[in-house]
């Protein structure tokens, strides 16, 4: 205890040495399985298991905190943490303003959650979440969009009639669809959209991206990405 | 908590619910009642402070400390909160953290402000990345107290400002036949005056902090409003205690909440105001003399 301690004072007295290697972790804590606040009050799901292998393999000491989705990028850009790690597809409107690491989820479909499998999505606004690819299709697609804050907002807009339908990842959506005792529905309709998962850097933070992209490279040669990939959404899921 | 609740998923009933109510979510959850309550303590007295200040300066006899006092209020007041909340914010922690960057970085470091990205070194970051979690939640704390008690300052500072000025010019005017200074006129006579034309004001200003307090989650802390909605929110077998969409009792234990402390607030200030009006010469002070003659 007393050796603990005094590594602890160390720790903080030496911070030229140890400031950089502290990594700051940055996710929304909203969207499972990706990311969520499990009931102790921790960050928790496939972004937190694979995010810890990463920064062991990268000899790097990580810490972890929350944001909300909208204001995301601008705290990444402000430094309030290092690295996005929170379900973010690559499209080239965000690489203008962060840099992407190589993609850690292969593009992945993202599915529609109705009420019932014989929705017509033009009867009505389509629900989708702020600021994200799956918004951003909506609007483009000759469909009404609804926006929402946060995952959850979006599919209690379908459970009350808000929205006829959710766009969002299929991986989000599935657990919710199968475990709603048929109340809601996946639609056969899938749509493939973004680039892949990747985490996001701020564009000066070259070296970090690169540190991680190895990790994530060394991850995706021996196997333990896929694993995870599959632990986490089920054998259906894309791997690589 | 209980060594009971080590596997939520087989137990059900009565123990499911002790279980769910005592999970570490649900802790910080309660926890986040005492955050607001202490952000409420701070943050009146805070703003009466900014308040008191900015009111003084603006009726100042000299002309610069009046031109800043009636800047201040008139700037404040004529923002909106939430571009006030969220713009001021990021610069405040901003400039806190290039103030700090002039002393400890290296010299010859480039300038923060490139482009979109504020960069400083790791030294100079405000808590340093290093830090415990509970030095994060203190700053932000921080952060939220000088903002909330900067704009609800500029409310206070117009309302002082009225109440001096509504305090009766034959006052004062008799205390300077007494030969008192200007500021024994402020100290004894203006100040003891002027607080029963506040309350009103005031009590307002009070309790529309208490309703601004779900700004806090835009300041990065998270208060009870946002982990209601939380934990109310439907829950998939990924968590420990799956459940349906729960917000509607959440938001009503949060309505219990709010209502029962503008409720306290309401009579704690009727007193107040029965008890500040006693002597006066207003209408409320003339009738409690005729009541008690």
């Amino acid at each position: 205890m007393k050796k603990l301690l005094l590594a602890a004072t160390f720790a903080t007295l030496g911070t030229t040495a140890f400031a950089q290697d502290v990594v700051r972790l940055g996710t929304e804590g909203a969207y499972p399985p990706y990311n969520f606040v499990n009931d102790k009050g921790e960050v928790d799901g496939f972004e937190r298991k694979m995010g810890d292998e990463l920064c062991k393999r990268a000899s790097l000491n990580c810490t972890w905190t929350t944001n909300e989705w909208d204001s995301i990028i601008p705290n990444l850009q402000s430094g309030n943490y290092d690295v996005i790690i929170a379900g973010m597809s690559i499209t080239p409107e965000r690489g203008e303003v962060v840099d992407f690491s190589q993609p850690y989820i292969p593009p992945a479909s993202s599915a529609y959650l109705t009420l019932s499998k014989d929705t017509d999505l033009k009867s009505g606004p389509v629900a989708a979440q702020t600021s994200t690819i799956q918004a951003a299709f909506v609007a483009e697609n000759g469909m009404k969009l609804v926006e929402y804050a946060t995952p959850e907002e979006t599919v209690a807009a379908v459970k009350n009639g808000e929205a006829v339908a959710v766009l969002a990842d299929k991986d989000y959506l599935k657990p919710i669809a199968d475990e709603s005792g048929g109340a809601l529905v996946l639609l056969d309709k899938e749509e493939v959209i973004g680039g892949g998962v990747g985490m996001a850097f701020r564009k000066s933070d070259a070296e970090l991206r690169g540190k991680f992209d190895a990790a994530i490279d060394s991850m995706k040669k021996d196997g333990t990405l896929s694993a995870m990939i599959t632990e986490f959404f089920g054998p259906e899921a894309k791997t690589w | 908590m209980f060594s009971a609740c080590a596997d939520p998923k087989a137990i059900e009933g009565l123990s499911w619910l002790s279980c769910y109510l005592t999970s570490g979510k649900h802790l910080d959850f309660y926890w986040s009642f005492v955050i607001v309550l202490i952000l409420l303590a701070v943050t009146a007295p805070a703003a009466m402070i900014f308040g008191f200040g900015g009111a003084t300066m603006a009726r100042s006899p000299i002309a610069p400390l009046r031109w800043v006092g009636k800047a201040y209020i008139a700037m404040v007041r004529g923002i909106p909160d939430i571009i006030f909340f969220m713009f001021f914010v990021i610069a405040l922690d901003q400039g806190i953290e290039y103030l700090k960057s002039l002393a400890v970085c290296p010299a010859g470091s480039a300038w923060p402000w490139q482009g979109l990205e504020f960069r400083v070194c790791a030294e100079a970051k405000v808590p340093l990345a290093t830090s415990s979690p509970l030095m994060f939640q203190m700053y932000g704390f921080f952060l939220a107290v000088f903002t909330f008690a900067i704009v609800f300052g500029a409310f206070v500072a117009n309302v002082l400002f009225g109440a001096m000025q509504a305090v009766p010019r034959a006052q004062l005017e008799t205390a300077e036949a007494y030969g008192m200074s200007h500021g024994q006129v402020f100290r004894r006579i203006l100040i003891p005056q002027m607080w029963v034309y506040a309350l009103p004001g005031l009590s307002n200003l009070w309790m529309i902090l208490i309703k601004a307090t779900p700004l806090l989650f835009l300041l990065g802390v998270k208060d009870i409003v946002y982990y209601a909605r939380e934990l109310g929110g439907s829950k998939t077998q990924v968590y420990e205690y799956p459940h349906g969409d729960w917000r509607l009792y959440y938001f009503l234990g949060l309505m219990v909440f709010y209502l029962t402390m503008t409720r306290v607030s309401e009579i704690f200030l009727k007193r107040l105001s029965n008890r500040l009006s006693k002597g006066q010469a207003t209408a409320a002070g003339e009738a409690m003399r005729r009541a008690g003659a």
